[in-house]
């Protein structure tokens, strides 16, 4: 549904966006990340026809975003960051707005708000000015406005940013649901909502593209992926024993010990090669009679693996303190 | 054409829900009132002809420092407010975005010159008046008013300040008036050829203005105030095209 091609963007002497391309099919969700700056807004505001490329374009639907603006824009819905919406306008009159923008008229301009309205949960504040509405309901009014004529392709650009948890974790039933029928971008700094939402991750870091693969995949590439975190109970003093004696197993790269309190002593085991060491780790545990209070394989850390395509000197700072 | 229609709708109706039509409409009307009948400006009373010439002869000045207030916030603050990304995304052509938010200020324009009409009652009442002389002097307000909010639509597309832009469209439609305005003139008459002298009073609204108020609806004159309205929107439309990114 969207195939972008080499997208770059240059304002000046800057180069916002690099070369970007990428392609999302129908169904998949795909989460775009990066830093801030790092060119997530200008590539989409250049996939919507916002912007108009320095070269290469965005191929939407079928429709060349340089040469068939007004077509790609059909095929859209967008929620711009911070979802704009005119403050003084209540939301009847601004989805009525954009409804007849997109050529909805009369009965069918009227069923397709109600519609909406039900969907978001707008009920009650239709005849409110915007500017007196929540951020949650703000953002809910710049959603249905991107759902307005039920788009193929939807674009949005921090949909959750500054919500609460129940608004977020509403935003993210409601694109879960649409996932099937279309093809969904969402621009995002917050990983946790990569792995709820997503079935694909690109990041970007200063205009290029670094990383493009499942959330799974981006897990993999983590030193946490198939880790083990173990919480044992043994006698003060006998810790350090207990580290070495992990750090010996065969498949074990390193042991980091994250305190002991209250006699518990806490050890994060890291595999060689990322092969899953889990039945090593508690072999040894039951072999040597430690009373177990937690045993848990990690999946790996999202924020890890971006910290570190991100800002790779940053990451191997931080390394020690990344639990 | 639907979606410039949308747009105008739109428009139209932001000037109504927030005070601006209201504050805006009784001010001029207050201003028209007290400019027609005042003893020292248009004597409407003293001068004791049937006709509308001391109402019309202040709009030119009038319009100086109302029309750029309706035609500010035009772009500036949908630049301000983040709507512009909103409404250019949306499948509007930009010439129907530009055509539509002009028309909206014009019709708005309009509706304050209409509801003038209770002076055209009062001197139909008192006399006989010429009224095809009026309405050529409303036809002319109304064309004037256009091209003012033409220039404003342009300039406000510059800026992200609504403040910016009401002063420079004053600075700016301050000049088109001065051009025919006699002293300025006669100024310029004192070292340069009678043929620039009219090359910049056949620039100015002043002049058009005037030409048209006299009754004579010259094709010449529409065809300027039509010219400057079609020059400066698609001006507009570049300078919104070209300043999308900032």
């Amino acid at each position: 549904m969207i195939d972008i091609r080499q997208l770059t963007k240059r304002f000046g002497s800057f180069t916002a966006v690099d070369g970007v391309s990428f392609g999302v099919q129908r169904g998949e969700v795909l989460g775009f990340l990066g830093p801030n700056g790092a060119g997530k807004s200008t590539t989409m505001k250049m996939v919507t026809g916002f912007l108009s490329p320095t070269s290469g374009t965005a191929v939407v639907g079928g429709h060349d975003v340089v040469n068939e603006p007004l077509k790609v824009k059909e095929k859209i819905g967008y929620l711009p960051e911070g979802a704009p919406a005119y403050p003084e306008m209540t939301p009847e009159g601004f989805l009525g707005f954009v409804a007849e923008a997109r050529g909805l008229r009369g009965a069918a301009k009227r069923k397709r708000i109600g519609e909406l309205v039900g969907m978001v949960h707008l009920e009650g504040v239709m005849r409110q000015p915007i500017e007196t509405l929540s951020k949650g309901y703000k953002r809910r009014v710049g959603l249905a406005a991107a759902l307005m004529h039920d788009p193929e392709v939807l674009i949005m650009d921090e949909p959750t940013d500054g919500l609460d948890p129940n608004q977020k974790h509403e935003v993210r039933t409601l694109i879960s649901s649409m996932a099937p029928s279309k093809a969904i971008v969402l621009s995002t700094h917050i990983l946790e909502e990569v792995e709820a939402v997503c079935t694909r991750a690109v990041i970007i870091s200063r205009g290029r593209v670094v990383a493009d693969g499942t959330p799974a995949e981006l897990q993999a590439r983590s030193r946490f992926h198939n880790a083990v975190s173990v919480r044992v109970r043994i006698a003060d003093g006998a810790a350090a024993a207990a580290k070495a004696e992990l750090a010996r197993l065969a498949g074990v790269a390193s042991v980091e010990e994250l305190g002991t309190p209250n006699g518990q002593a806490s050890f994060t085991v890291f595999p060689r090669d990322g092969k899953a060491i889990v039945g090593e780790v508690s072999q040894l545990v039951r072999a040597k009679g430690w009373e177990v209070d937690e045993l848990r394989v990690e999946t790996g850390r999202l924020d890890e693996v971006f910290r570190e395509i991100t800002a790779p000197a940053a990451a191997a700072s931080g390394k020690g303190g990344a639990a | 054409m639907k979606a410039m229609l949308a747009v105008f709708k739109r428009e139209l109706g932001a000037y109504f829900v927030t005070p601006v039509a209201y504050v805006f409409i009784v001010i001029f009307l207050l201003l028209t009132g007290v400019f027609t009948f005042a003893e020292d400006l248009g004597a409407f009373y003293e001068r004791g002809q049937a006709d509308l010439r001391s109402f019309f002869l202040f709009h030119p000045w009038l319009y100086l420092f109302l029309i750029p207030a309706v035609s500010m916030r035009l772009w500036a603050e949908e630049r301000k407010q983040g709507t512009l990304e909103l409404l250019l995304t949306l499948p509007i052509p930009m010439w129907a975005a530009v055509a539509g938010k002009f028309l909206a200020a014009w019709a708005f324009a309009g509706i304050a010159l209409a509801l003038t009409f209770p002076l055209w009652i009062t001197v139909n009442y008192l006399g006989s008046p010429d009224n095809g002389v009026i309405a050529a002097g409303y036809i002319g307000s109304f064309l004037m008013a256009g091209a003012y909010l033409a220039v404003g639509s342009c300039i406000s597309a510059t800026t992200r300040n609504q403040v910016v832009a009401f002063v420079v469209t004053v600075v700016v439609c301050f000049a088109f008036l001065l051009a025919g305005f006699g002293p300025v003139m006669g100024f310029i008459g004192s070292w340069a050829p009678a043929s620039v002298v009219d090359a910049v009073s056949s620039m100015s609204f002043l002049t058009r203005f005037d030409s048209i108020g006299k009754g004579v609806v010259d094709a010449r004159d529409i065809a300027f105030f039509v010219s400057v309205i079609a020059l400066f929107l698609f001006g507009t439309a570049a300078v919104v095209e070209t300043k999308k990114g900032g």
